[in-house]
């Protein structure tokens, strides 16, 4: 006999309700969080281990402009900005795609295939299979160090800098979520690339959230233009704070963080699926 | 129209070789060799082979996880690699030794996620649901989490995923691995009612001969890449010459094997226990197990006896060293 309790909180809604993709999300999203609140106790101490790392990352920030007064041109607030745009972005990238950062493991234990068999996207299969409810952690702290740098810092608002205010942490998202995707598919290849891929994406937040102007200048071309880290948070906050750039990194690369966002996504997204075509081609 | 198509499919895989000390060599290994076969819809077909024969290579190809060197293979009309998600929606697969359910939510919940990836409405997958629970008896552990049932519990709950949208082929990899009596038993009742009822074409791999048995008209034996036969079990065991075996636990010790007259065609293989437990094995083509116990019977009291199959390792080893010769 079936039990008669209702697997879901859907009891109410009609039966006969086509699938929708949305109603799919849903279940998918939600199953997610509650198998993450099966284990109260380890979620608890991840959320709160998050907002230490937060933390941690912003005191060494901290130390470093306490004692020259300015880094790379910018006050301590002005850091802060380009720190809590940085950490926004990352947190939102890592809670959408941040476990294909482990998808050599994927592959070797045999789960792709189960993903492989279903009428599904790998990539949507993982986004949802592995959304991080922890790493909710991480994003709070992001907002809150955004919120504390716009009150600290004073900005001379015109339309222009709010819409690239706004736009900053969701292109910042995207480019995030195209670096751990690159570095998912990267591992299709180079079965024990996680640490390889770790520096693109760790190294990528890490440079993202210091201001540019203190980078060795090739190293600043780089992280601008072959891996767009500086035109998630610095560069864009360069324009809103009306300051100019180092010369590797001009002021109006601040507006260049959605066209990467975009290219970069694309590209990201094109290695992806050669990488799935590849694990079809080869079988692991 | 057959459900399964397989034409003079091929797949080797290139591995690297170590030459020297530090210079590496690309070799070919050829995993499956020219395999033809064809499954119609409602069948039943047992795929067995040594570890490493080419099985798991074959499902895979089957199911769209791996492409095929050469060859065709067409699966209820699809060519499975592209398009991989329109087969998703008409075949069930089981791995054994895998999971597609929530691990760490309880069994029920798994089950409107996946009737929602097949773009089931609650009306179409609840009923369906509300079957295979019944049959499988789910029931009790339906409020389980996945991580803390037993192996049996867990994979029936994984054939019920594979089956809730209605499949018109079931491939299972292993599905009776490390399973008791009691849940092979359950589990092979219900594959085989779901083929009758449903009309269900199965595919299964296993290591297990009484799966074949209870559950298969047709074994495909495959070795080193290539079918080494093709039909009915009852013709493997023709084709191998394979013998049963008796074993006898006498109420008494008896010593000696020459004191048994034993009619031909049954061998005597060996006594253990103290003179108490022997074994005897016969061509059960020429002699009936009744005939070998009567025989054992008029010269010592049998108090306890067991038949054995021949094994499905020892079978395809004779079929083996058939094709070789």
């Amino acid at each position: 006999m079936a039990s008669p309790r209702t697997t879901s909180p859907r009891a109410t809604r009609d039966p006969n309700t086509p699938v929708t993709n949305l109603v799919l999300l849903k279940l998918l999203v939600s199953a997610r969080l509650r198998s993450q609140l099966a284990y109260r106790g380890s979620f608890l101490s991840d959320v709160a281990g998050q907002v230490l790392l937060g933390l941690t990352e912003f005191v060494e920030l901290y130390a470093i402009v306490h004692n020259v007064s300015t880094f790379g041109g910018m006050t301590l607030a002005q850091t802060l900005l380009v720190f809590g745009l940085a950490s926004v972005a990352f947190a939102l990238g890592d809670l959408l795609l941040g476990e294909t950062d482990s998808m050599s493991e994927t592959i070797r234990s045999g789960k792709l295939e189960v993903l492989l068999v279903r009428p599904l996207p790998v990539l949507l299969q993982l986004a949802t299979s592995d959304f991080q409810l922890r790493r909710v952690g991480r994003l709070i702290f992001a907002l809150a160090a955004l919120a504390a740098a716009l009150l600290l810092t004073d900005i001379d608002w015109d339309p222009a800098k709010m819409v690239l205010a706004i736009i900053t942490p969701i292109a910042g998202a995207a480019i995030f979520c195209a670096l751990f995707l690159g570095a998912g598919a990267m591992q299709f290849w180079i079965l024990d690339g996680r640490q390889f891929a770790n520096a693109f994406t760790y190294g990528g937040r890490y440079v993202a959230s210091m201001p540019g102007a203190a980078l060795f200048f090739p190293i600043q071309i780089f992280f601008t233009f072959v891996i767009p880290a500086t035109l998630v948070a610095y560069a864009p906050s360069l324009v809103i704070l009306g300051l100019d750039g180092p010369a590797g990194i001009p002021a109006w690369t601040g507006w260049l963080g959605l066209p990467a966002a975009v290219v970069l996504g694309g590209l990201m997204l094109l290695l992806w699926r050669a990488a799935i075509k590849k694990y079809t081609g080869a079988g692991g | 129209m057959p459900i399964i198509e397989v034409d003079n499919l091929s797949r080797e895989f290139q591995i690297m070789e170590p030459v020297g000390r530090f210079r590496r060599r690309k070799k070919a290994v050829h995993a499956v060799r020219g395999i033809d076969f064809t499954v119609e819809p409602g069948e039943a077909v047992g795929y067995i082979g040594a570890n490493g024969a080419g099985k798991s290579t074959t499902i895979k190809m089957l199911t769209g996880v791996l492409v095929p060197s050469s060859g065709r293979v067409t699966v209820c009309g699809f060519n499975p690699v592209p398009q991989r998600k329109a087969l998703a929606r008409k075949i069930g697969v089981v791995f054994g030794q895998r999971s597609q359910l929530w691990w760490d939510l309880p069994l029920q919940d798994s089950y409107p996620i996946l009737g929602a990836m097949h773009r089931m409405s609650e009306a179409d997958w609840r009923p369906r649901f509300r079957d295979l629970a019944d049959q499988m008896d789910l029931g009790e552990f339906l409020t389980t989490p996945v991580r803390q049932l037993s192996l049996g519990q867990r994979m029936r709950g994984e054939v019920a995923a594979a089956l809730l949208h209605r499949p018109e082929l079931v491939i299972l990899d292993e599905p009776t691995i490390g399973l008791d009596m009691i849940s092979k038993e359950k589990l092979r009742q219900f594959l085989d009612a779901e083929r009758r009822d449903n009309g269900t074409t199965l595919l299964l791999t296993t290591h297990d001969m009484s799966d074949i048995q209870r559950l298969c008209q047709r074994v495909l034996v495959v070795d080193d890449g290539a079918i080494a036969y093709d039909g009915p079990l009852t013709g493997l065991a023709e084709v191998t010459g394979a013998v049963r075996t008796m074993v006898v636990d006498l109420a008494a010790p008896v010593h000696s094997a020459a004191l048994f007259s034993l009619p031909n065609g049954a061998v005597h293989e060996g006594i253990e226990a103290d003179g108490i437990r022997h074994s005897v094995t016969f061509d059960p083509r020429r002699l009936s197990a009744a005939t070998v116990l009567a025989a054992i019977s008029s010269t010592a009291e049998v108090a306890d006896l067991s038949l054995h199959e021949p094994d499905i390792e020892h079978l395809v080893r004779q079929l083996y060293g058939r094709a070789r010769r």
